[in-house]
């Protein structure tokens, strides 16, 4: 499964991609949440405020009770500000 | 049509091609946005625009479909910039075309607002205490919910039928 970070979620998870293999509890993007931030450093600290973070499966919005599979592509980043 | 580009462009040129030739179109409509000098009392020397370049043209598309698919359109065109942008730079440039001049004036509004919270982009400003990503705000979400079409609502079983 490969991870995005994108604007303050990047810089603080020190990453802007990677690939991870979660263990098959994680079902959906709020448990993929949850199991990068137990990780620890910059993970916990880009996922600290949970109610900033939003995210994409296969570049498109979801919520975080939205299935996530091997193979798929998760972003997670603060709410957009384009325009 | 959809552009995402680092390289600014000619807003003449651009209505210019989007109406041209096609006599369909009795109005034009066109929304640019450009980089401020202050964010709230800081003053700013640029931004940063970055995006989600696998995502942005998607989700582009997705919200120019909405539009054509609430309102008549001759014509929808929508460039967004990324990159590093100084105060004057154009960021945006939403324009769309249509026999008449309702449904080219609100289906602007709605782009630009619509894209504002769903288009992924994300800016860093260079104020004098360092760069600082600018929040989403409350206002920009409340823009754009005034354009959420109510859900039709479930039709009540007729005892009569």
């Amino acid at each position: 499964m490969k991870v995005l970070y994108f604007a303050w979620l990047r810089e603080k998870a020190r990453v802007s991609e990677e690939t991870v293999a979660p263990p098959k509890a994680v079902k959906t993007v709020g448990d993929l949440m949850r199991w990068l931030k137990g990780r620890g450093g910059g993970h916990a600290e880009a996922f600290a405020d949970v109610s900033m973070v939003r995210c994409a499966v296969n570049q498109e919005h979801v919520p975080l009770d939205h299935p996530v599979k091997e193979g798929d592509e998760v972003a997670f980043f603060p709410p957009v500000t384009g325009g | 049509m959809i552009k995402v580009q680092a390289e600014d462009f000619d807003v003449g040129r651009e209505l210019e091609r989007l109406s041209y030739g096609n006599h369909a179109i009795g109005g034009v409509c066109c929304f640019i946005g450009i980089v401020r000098d202050l964010a709230g009392s800081k003053e700013i020397a640029a931004m940063t625009l970055e995006h989600y370049p696998q995502m942005t043209e998607k989700a582009l598309a997705e919200i120019e479909a909405e539009a054509r698919s609430r309102w008549p359109l001759e014509d929808v065109l929508i460039i967004h910039r990324y990159g590093r942008l100084e105060p004057g730079d154009r960021i945006v440039m939403v324009a769309t075309a249509s026999g008449h001049r309702q449904a080219a004036i609100e289906s602007c509004h709605f782009l630009i607002d619509w894209l504002k919270t769903k288009a992924p982009f994300w800016k860093l400003e260079e104020t004098p205490d360092g760069g600082e990503w600018v929040d989403a705000r409350a206002s920009d979400n409340k823009a754009a919910a005034r354009w959420v079409k109510p859900k039709p609502v479930a039709k009540k079983p007729n005892a009569a039928e």
